[in-house]
C-alpha cells in the first residue's frame, strides 16, 4: 500500500478547545482533537492520534467507572504502538471527542473496548511501519519498533520518529467495521495484533492506576465539582404516593427563598434556585396538591406471593436439551426448591449529579453516567435537537454499577434548563438515590431435578418467574427510559427479558425458562427496572448453586464432588478445583456444624460462568448461634476472564465485586409499603459495614494469554450468595432460600 | 442571612449565610472547595467528612453558626508541605478508591483515629471506621491502607 502523506489532514489552528479535559501536550493535542470530528467508526484517527512528540492518545468510548480499565486501554494501545505506557493518553467518554462504543456496560470495558483499541493500535503501528519504510527506502519487514522509534534492523542509526511521521496530523486509514454502534462495536484492520509471547506492557505488574493518587488527594475534579456561570441550582419533587402527580402548586410558599422558582410541566415538578441550600429550602417547603392514585404496590411481606400469583406476559426459553418431559416421567426421585431474590438498589455513594445548558441551538450537558453517549441522545431526542448539536462531558460520578440514578437527573435538569434559560445542575437528595433509582427485579426462582434410581440427574428445569430486567434500557438514551420523560407522557418503551443460568452442567436434558411478569406500576416507578451490576445474575446463580448443594446432599455427595462430577468445561473444572484447593476445602456429604462456642463454623462452594469469564468461590463463614449473625471472614476466589491484561487492578476489582455482592447478598433489600418505596438512606437500606467485612479475599487468578480477555467486572458477583448460604448450611443445616441472609432469617431457621 | 467567619485549612473565610445552612455548602458553594461531597444530608455515610479541631465531624448535618472559633480542615487541607500525608500516602500505595466518592470519611477519620491511637489493632480500625459507607465494595484495601499508614 502506498501512503500518500499529503492526504492526511493538517490539524486546523488551535482551535477552540471543546473537551473538558486537561490534555497533556497543551494546544497541539487539542487541535488534534478537533480536527477528528465528525467521528466515524470506521476510520482509524477515531480511535489513535499521534502527537508531535511521538506520543500517543487512544480515545474510547467507554468509560472507566473506577475500576482501572483507564490503564488496562492504554496498556493495550502501548503495547501494540511499542510505546512506553506513559506515552499513551486516553481520553475517554466525551461524546465530541469519542464514538459511541457503549459507555461502562456488561464488564465489556476491556472484553470488547480494549479489543477494538487494541486493534486500531495495531493498524495504526502497521501504518507507521509502511509510512517509515517509504521514508527510510527499505521493505517494512526490515524495520523495528523501539519507544516509538523506527528503525532499520540491525543500523540503528536509519531512523524516523513516529513524531516525525505523522505527529500533529491525522490518520486517513479506515478500519472494517461491524456496524455496531456501542458495546458490541468491533473494529479490524490489516495488522494482525501482536502474540502474547511478545508482551512487554500487557499482563505485567506493577502498573497503576492515574487517577488514584488525585482522587486521595482531594485534586480530582468530580461531576459535582463542575460549576457554571449564571448556573442555578436544581431539585425535583417526587410524590408521596408513587404515581401521582401534581395537580396544584402554591409557588407562594417559597416566596420568602431568594431566587426561587418552580418549573411545572405536566407530571414533572422540579425548584431551581442560584444557590444549592436555597433549592433544597425550596424543595422542602413547595407546598403541592398531589392527585389521588391507588397505592400501587402489594408492599414487600407480600412481593413473592404476588410474583407467583402473577399472570405470564413473555415466557423465554433461554437454553434447552432434550426433552426434560420423558424424563421427569421415568424420574425415581425429583428434587425441588424455590429462591427469592428482592428489589435492590444501585445505591451510589451520592445521589447522581447532572448540570444540563440547554439552548435553541444546541446544549451541553455534564454527567457521571457511565454511559455519556446515550445520555447526549437522549438530551438531544428531549430537546429536539439534533445529537450532534448536544456535547455530553463525562464526569467522575459517585459510582454507578448499571443504570442508576444518573439519568434521571440530566434529562431534570435539560427540563428545567429550557425552562429558566440557564444552565442547570440538578443533584438528588438520597431518597432519590437510594428510593427513586431503577431497581434490580426480585424474583423467584424454582428449581427440579429428574434423578435415576442411581442418583443419576437425567433432566433439570429452570424456572425464573420475575419482573423484566429492563423497563428502562440505557437509562438517558431515550426520555422513555427516565421518570423525567414518563412524567412528561412519553411513552414507554420496556423490553421484557431476563435470562437464565450460565455453567458447563453437562446433565442430559435441561429445559431453562424466564416467565416475565407485568410491572407493578408502568410508569415513573419507583420499582422500574434497570440493569444493575450482573443483571439477572446473582437472582439466578443463588439459586442455581444453592439448589447444586441441596442436590449434592440429596445424593449423598460432596458438594464440591458433585459440581466437578457434572461440569463439563475443562476451565470451569479447574476454577473449582483451584478455589477448592485453595480454600482448604472439607469434603462433607451433610452439614458439618463445627461449632466453637457462640460461633457455628462452614465452608461453601459456588460456580458460575459469565459471557466466558469462569468464577469459583469458598466462602468460609461464622454464625453466631444467638444472634444469627453471618460473617463471611474468609472469601477464596478463582478467576479466569482469558488473558489478564492487569493482574493488580483485575485483584482489586475482584475484590470491590465481591464485598459489594456480599453486601447484597447479607443486607440488601428495597422496601416498600403499598404507597412507595421506605428504603430511603442508609439505615433503611444498608450495606456492608467496616465491622462486616472479610478478613481476607485471597484471589487465585487464571491466566489464559492465549484466549482473548472477557469480562471481569461481574463474573464474580453472581456466585456469591449461594456460596454464603451454602456455607451457612454447612455450619448450622438451615438452608435459607430467601435473599437477604438476614439474621432474623437464620435465628428462625435455627429455633 | 448573616455573616460567619469560617477557619478553614489554616486560612479564614467570610461567609453570607442563613446560620441553618450546613457547612457542607459553604465548604462547597461559598468556599468554592471540592472536598467534602454531598453523600446523603443525614450524616449515614461520610462522604462530607472534615476534621473539626482534630474530630472527624460530618459536614452535611452541622450548621454554618455552630462553628465559631473551631478550626475546619478537609481532605485537602491533611498535607504538609506539598505532600500527601501519610494515610493518603498509604490509600495511593494500595491503589484503594474505585469512584472514590467516599474518601473524606475514610481518610479523615484514619486520620484522627492515628492521631489518637497510632498502632490501633484489626478490631480498633474496623470499630473506628464503622458506620462510614463504600458502595465499590474497597473495605479489604481500606484495611490494607490504614494497617499500611499505622506502620509507616
Amino acid at each position: 500500500m502506498t501512503i500518500q502523506t499529503n492526504r492526511r489532514g493538517f490539524i486546523a489552528g488551535a482551535g477552540s478547545l471543546t473537551i473538558a479535559v486537561a490534555l497533556p501536550g497543551g494546544p497541539a493535542k487539542a487541535a488534534v482533537a478537533n480536527s477528528r470530528l465528525p467521528l466515524n467508526p470506521e476510520n482509524l484517527s477515531t480511535y489513535i492520534s499521534v502527537n508531535r512528540d511521538g506520543s500517543a492518545i487512544g480515545w474510547v468510548g467507554k468509560v472507566d467507572m473506577g475500576q482501572g480499565t483507564e490503564i488496562g486501554w492504554a496498556q493495550m494501545v502501548a503495547e501494540e504502538l511499542d510505546l512506553p505506557l506513559a506515552r499513551v493518553t486516553i481520553v475517554q467518554g466525551h461524546t465530541n471527542a469519542t464514538f459511541n462504543m457503549g459507555g461502562a456496560s456488561g464488564s465489556t470495558g476491556i472484553w470488547r473496548g480494549g479489543a477494538a483499541m487494541r486493534a486500531a493500535a495495531a493498524e495504526a503501528r502497521r501504518v507507521l511501519v509502511e509510512m517509515a519504510a517509504e521514508k527510510l527506502g527499505v521493505a517494512a519487514d526490515k524495520l523495528a519498533v523501539d519507544d516509538g522509534v523506527v528503525s532499520v534492523k540491525g543500523e540503528p542509526a536509519k531512523k524516523v520518529s513516529y513524531g516525525d511521521l505523522i505527529g500533529g496530523k491525522h490518520f486517513v486509514e479506515t478500519l472494517e467495521w461491524n456496524k455496531e454502534i456501542g458495546s458490541n462495536l468491533a473494529v479490524k484492520g490489516k495488522a494482525k495484533a501482536k502474540s502474547p509471547a511478545e508482551y512487554k506492557i500487557v499482563g505485567k505488574p506493577g502498573y497503576r492506576r492515574r487517577d488514584v493518587a488525585d482522587k486521595v488527594v482531594g485534586h480530582l475534579e468530580y461531576m459535582v465539582d463542575v460549576r457554571l456561570p449564571g448556573m442555578l441550582h436544581g431539585r425535583t419533587i417526587r410524590p408521596p404516593v408513587a404515581g401521582s402527580v401534581p395537580t396544584a402548586v402554591d409557588e407562594a410558599s417559597i416566596k420568602h427563598i431568594r431566587g426561587a422558582k418552580v418549573v411545572w410541566e405536566k407530571g414533572f415538578l422540579g425548584v431551581a434556585a442560584p444557590r444549592e441550600w436555597d433549592a433544597i429550602k425550596a424543595s422542602r417547603a413547595l407546598k403541592v396538591t398531589w392527585s389521588d392514585v391507588k397505592p400501587p404496590f402489594p408492599g414487600v411481606d407480600k412481593i413473592y406471593d404476588h410474583i407467583r400469583a402473577a399472570p405470564v406476559i413473555k415466557r423465554d426459553v433461554d437454553k434447552e436439551k432434550g426433552k426434560i418431559d420423558e424424563a421427569f416421567a421415568k424420574a425415581a426421585r425429583i428434587v425441588e426448591a424455590q429462591y427469592e431474590w428482592p428489589f435492590q438498589s444501585h445505591a451510589s455513594m451520592g445521589p447522581a449529579c447532572g448540570i444540563v445548558d440547554a439552548r435553541k441551538d444546541g446544549a451541553r450537558v455534564w454527567s457521571g453516567t457511565q454511559k455519556p453517549h446515550y445520555a447526549r441522545d437522549g438530551i438531544a431526542m428531549l430537546l429536539g435537537l439534533d445529537p450532534d448539536k448536544v456535547v455530553c462531558t463525562s464526569m467522575v460520578g459517585p459510582g454507578s454499577y448499571g443504570r442508576n440514578d444518573s439519568g434521571d437527573v440530566c434529562m431534570d435538569a435539560a427540563v428545567m434548563s429550557r425552562a429558566l434559560g440557564k444552565p442547570v445542575r440538578v443533584q438528588g437528595m438520597r431518597h432519590e438515590g437510594t428510593g427513586w433509582d431503577p431497581k434490580a427485579p426480585a424474583s423467584v426462582q424454582t428449581s427440579r431435578v429428574a434423578l435415576d434410581a442411581d442418583n443419576k440427574v437425567l433432566a433439570w428445569y429452570f424456572e425464573s418467574k420475575v419482573f423484566s430486567k429492563r423497563d428502562a434500557f440505557n437509562n438517558e438514551g431515550d426520555p422513555a427510559f427516565t421518570l423525567t420523560g414518563q412524567l412528561l407522557g412519553v411513552p414507554l418503551k420496556p423490553t421484557l427479558i431476563f435470562g437464565g443460568p450460565e455453567e458447563s452442567y453437562g446433565f442430559d436434558s435441561f429445559l431453562k425458562v424466564s416467565n416475565i411478569i407485568p410491572p407493578l406500576l408502568d410508569r415513573a416507578s419507583p420499582l422500574r427496572t434497570a440493569h444493575m451490576r450482573d443483571p439477572g445474575g446473582p437472582q439466578v446463580h443463588f439459586a442455581v448453586e444453592s439448589f447444586m448443594d441441596e442436590l449434592a446432599y440429596a445424593v449423598g455427595m460432596d458438594p464440591v464432588a458433585f459440581r466437578l462430577k457434572y461440569v463439563t468445561d475443562p476451565r470451569d473444572i479447574a476454577v473449582i478445583k483451584a478455589a477448592s484447593e485453595k480454600a482448604g476445602w472439607r469434603p462433607h456429604a451433610s452439614a458439618s456444624k463445627i461449632v466453637d462456642g457462640d460461633i457455628m463454623r462452614g465452608q461453601g462452594m459456588s460456580y458460575a460462568t459469565r459471557g466466558g469469564t469462569r468464577v469459583a468461590m469458598v466462602a468460609d463463614v461464622e454464625v453466631s448461634r444467638s444472634t444469627g449473625r453471618v460473617w463471611v471472614r474468609k472469601w477464596t476466589v478463582a478467576h479466569d476472564c482469558g488473558q489478564i491484561i492487569n493482574p493488580d487492578l483485575l485483584r482489586l476489582t475482584i475484590e470491590g465485586n465481591v464485598c459489594q455482592s456480599t453486601s447484597r447478598a447479607l443486607y440488601e433489600e428495597v422496601r416498600f409499603d403499598d404507597k412507595n418505596v421506605t428504603s430511603v438512606d442508609w439505615l433503611t437500606y444498608p450495606i456492608l459495614d467496616m465491622k462486616e467485612a472479610p478478613e481476607t479475599v485471597d484471589i487465585i487468578l487464571i491466566d489464559h494469554p492465549e484466549s482473548a480477555p472477557t469480562g471481569a467486572g461481574e463474573g464474580s458477583t453472581r456466585p456469591t450468595a449461594a456460596a454464603i448460604a451454602n456455607a451457612i448450611y454447612d455450619a448450622t443445616g438451615v438452608r435459607i432460600r430467601r435473599a437477604p441472609l438476614i439474621p432474623e432469617r437464620i435465628k428462625a431457621g435455627m429455633a | 442571612m448573616a455573616k460567619f467567619e469560617l477557619m478553614v485549612d489554616g486560612k479564614a473565610h467570610a461567609v453570607d449565610a442563613d446560620g441553618d445552612m450546613p457547612l457542607l455548602y459553604a465548604l462547597r458553594d461559598d468556599l468554592g472547595l471540592k472536598n467534602p461531597r454531598f453523600g446523603c444530608g443525614l450524616a449515614q455515610c461520610g462522604a462530607c467528612t472534615v476534621l473539626i479541631d482534630g474530630q472527624p465531624s460530618r459536614s452535611c448535618s452541622i450548621p454554618v453558626d455552630s462553628l465559631k472559633g473551631k478550626k475546619i480542615t478537609t481532605l485537602a487541607g491533611i498535607q504538609k508541605d506539598g505532600k500527601p500525608h501519610k494515610v493518603q500516602a498509604a490509600f495511593i500505595e494500595e491503589q484503594v478508591p474505585q469512584c472514590g466518592y467516599c474518601l473524606n470519611g475514610w481518610v479523615m477519620t484514619s486520620v484522627a483515629l492515628l492521631e489518637k491511637n497510632p498502632k490501633p489493632s484489626d478490631a480498633q480500625i474496623r470499630d473506628a471506621l464503622s458506620g462510614l459507607k463504600c458502595r465499590c465494595g474497597t473495605h479489604v484495601a481500606i484495611l490494607r491502607a490504614v494497617k499500611r499508614a499505622a506502620m509507616a
